[in-house]
């Protein structure tokens, strides 16, 4: 039994999900190979190379890549899984947008977003925005499985060179062009893997207020979220959302400010590691779910959280 | 041009989901159900591109039991024109829905295809992209902004970091995000209007359909409960807590 991963990469690094991906496939099988497919991507399997674990990694390395257009990338993965049981891709939204299409192809079944992995058929996933989780038992002869990457640990630098094999498959797509990405310059962290959140809830009463999250973020490189009822006052635009029909937030540390714990906004953090709730009140739901709440006025206690963590 | 949304029927966003004790699914007997959101967002789109007079005809089409009819006719208030129910009782996985939905292609012959990039329920995120393999189409997932012209369609797609343009050539398969815009509501006259618009059923044996029966759900757990914690005297024990207990803080 063999495992491919589908590398996630910005043609100069690997990016942290694949080495989280990669952790995953050691628990399925002995032989993990890394596919990396791009344009000029070189250094990436060299890192990918070095990995503890990885047997070999297979370089697919064409201009009719350079952008990872689902389609192309599709097609080679499938002209490779021929040698393969699994294939894994990180359930970012890389691996979400071209593994689908890959199980389509090969007519099985994907397992999307695996948390955990029981047994060579059997995998667990959160279904629901995470308020319930599925046992699901896949027999298809090949399994296609995209991980969730904070279910599983980062793999590490081993001590020998994996074997880098070229691969000189060239796919012709003409049905899709890329036009551009704008990839967002970054003041604070990435809210899907940001380390600490600091969310905002209509409790902020207005957008001006959102500043002062802005403060309190600062101190502690956090993201900025905000419940669903802030996005629709207007406070903040809609990619701020942290809740079901939102982002999806697993950091180290969550504050929920002025969030009073909406089931739709707890089915997007509840899997932080530790809640810090500030309310006014003391009734809100939101303290069921906080390991740590301070109650009283927000426009007291952040600024002095600011002042205490400068 | 046609167009086809796929809607799933879920529960309600705002209605707290249950396990069943035996571990058999999530209860969904009395519960008060939904369009998929993000499926109303595709639908949604296909309606603003009827009346910028680029979409000709919307329809749109569900898998579910005889419930799921109240879903399509809801389609139907907000602005679709016919709506196709497959009915079956059996949980369809997206494999199955795609190739359900790519024999509804065939008779159908659609230009654009919307769905929502997932459904609240399964949380997969697979249909959309399955459905454009199995057409061998171009694929455009989690788009926040769409514009047609000719047979080239233009989307911004919404990924981890930022933002992705592409052109497709159509015929296409796309998937909805949050952003691509606001759900219209049905008003009454609609509602009442959508009454009479065409509803076919088909069922999968209509259909020739032999579905693979390789994945099974074994299972269903609630997640482990989080333990309500403790109401703190002020934020000097906070940090205090932060630091020392849950080593969250340095």
């Amino acid at each position: 039994m063999s495992v491919i991963i589908l590398a996630e990469h910005n043609h100069g690094h690997c990016h942290p999900n694949t080495l989280h991906t990669i952790t995953a496939a050691q628990q399925l099988a002995a032989k993990v190979d890394v596919l990396v497919v791009g344009f000029q991507c070189q250094s990436v399997a060299d890192e990918l190379r070095l990995i503890e674990g990885v047997n070999s990694v297979l370089l697919a390395d064409s201009q009719c890549y350079n952008n990872q257009l689902a389609e192309p990338v599709a097609k080679l993965l499938h002209n490779h899984a021929v040698h393969y049981t699994y294939l894994l891709a990180p359930a970012s939204t890389f691996g979400k947008n071209i593994m689908p299409r890959v199980a389509a192809m090969l007519d099985v079944h994907q397992v999307s977003d695996i948390t955990a992995i029981k047994d060579a058929q059997t995998f667990v996933r959160p279904i629901y925005a995470g308020n319930a989780l599925e046992t699901v038992q896949c027999t298809d002869e090949k399994k296609v499985l995209t991980i969730r990457s904070t279910a599983f640990a980062l793999a590490k630098q081993g001590s020998q060179q994996a074997a880098c094999v070229t691969i000189d498959d060239v796919i012709d797509w003409q049905k899709t062009r890329f036009i551009k990405q704008t990839l967002t310059k970054l003041e604070r962290p990435e809210l899907g893997v940001a380390d600490v959140v600091v969310s905002g809830g209509r409790g902020l009463q207005n957008a001006e207020n959102f500043k002062l999250l802005e403060q309190l973020a600062g101190k502690l490189n956090a993201a900025i979220g905000a419940s669903r009822a802030a996005v629709d006052a207007g406070f903040v635009p809609n990619d701020y959302q942290v809740g079901q029909t939102g982002k999806v937030v697993a950091p180290r540390l969550y504050f929920a400010i002025g969030i009073s714990g909406a089931i739709q906004h707890i089915a997007g953090m509840k899997d932080s590691k530790v809640i810090v709730a500030i309310n006014q009140d003391e009734d809100a739901a939101i303290f069921n779910y906080a390991d740590y709440g301070l109650v009283g006025d927000l426009f007291e206690i952040v600024p002095e959280l600011i002042k205490a963590l400068s | 041009m046609k167009v086809l949304v796929a809607v799933k029927r879920v529960i309600d966003p705002y209605v707290r989901v249950r396990v069943a004790e035996d571990g058999s699914g999530v209860i969904t007997k009395n519960a008060k159900m939904a369009m998929n959101p993000f499926d109303e967002i595709a639908l949604e789109q296909a309606i603003q591109l009827k009346e910028a007079g680029i979409a000709t005809q919307i329809i749109i089409a569900a898998i579910g039991n005889d419930n799921t009819q109240e879903t399509l006719r809801k389609g139907l208030a907000m602005g679709a024109d016919k709506a196709i129910h497959v009915n079956t009782n059996s949980a369809l996985q997206p494999l199955a829905v795609a190739k359900v939905l790519h024999k509804i292609v065939s008779d159908e012959q659609p230009q654009l295809i919307l769905l929502g990039k997932q459904s609240i329920s399964g949380d997969n995120n697979q249909t959309g992209q399955m459905l454009a393999a199995l057409l061998d189409w171009p694929q455009a997932t989690f788009i926040s902004d769409l514009a047609i012209e000719a047979d080239i369609a233009t989307v911004c797609r919404e990924i981890d970091g930022g933002l992705e343009t592409l052109s497709l050539t159509l015929p296409a398969v796309m998937t909805a995000d949050l952003r691509l815009n606001e759900p219209r509501y049905a008003s009454l006259p609609s509602i009442m209007k959508a009454k009479n618009k065409p509803l076919s059923v088909l069922t999968l044996e209509d259909l020739k359909l032999t579905l693979k029966d390789t994945y099974k759900v074994t299972t269903v757990s609630p997640p482990v409960a989080r333990t309500p914690g403790v109401i703190l005297k002020d934020v000097a024990t906070l940090i205090d807590k932060l630091k020392h207990e849950a080593k969250v803080l340095s």
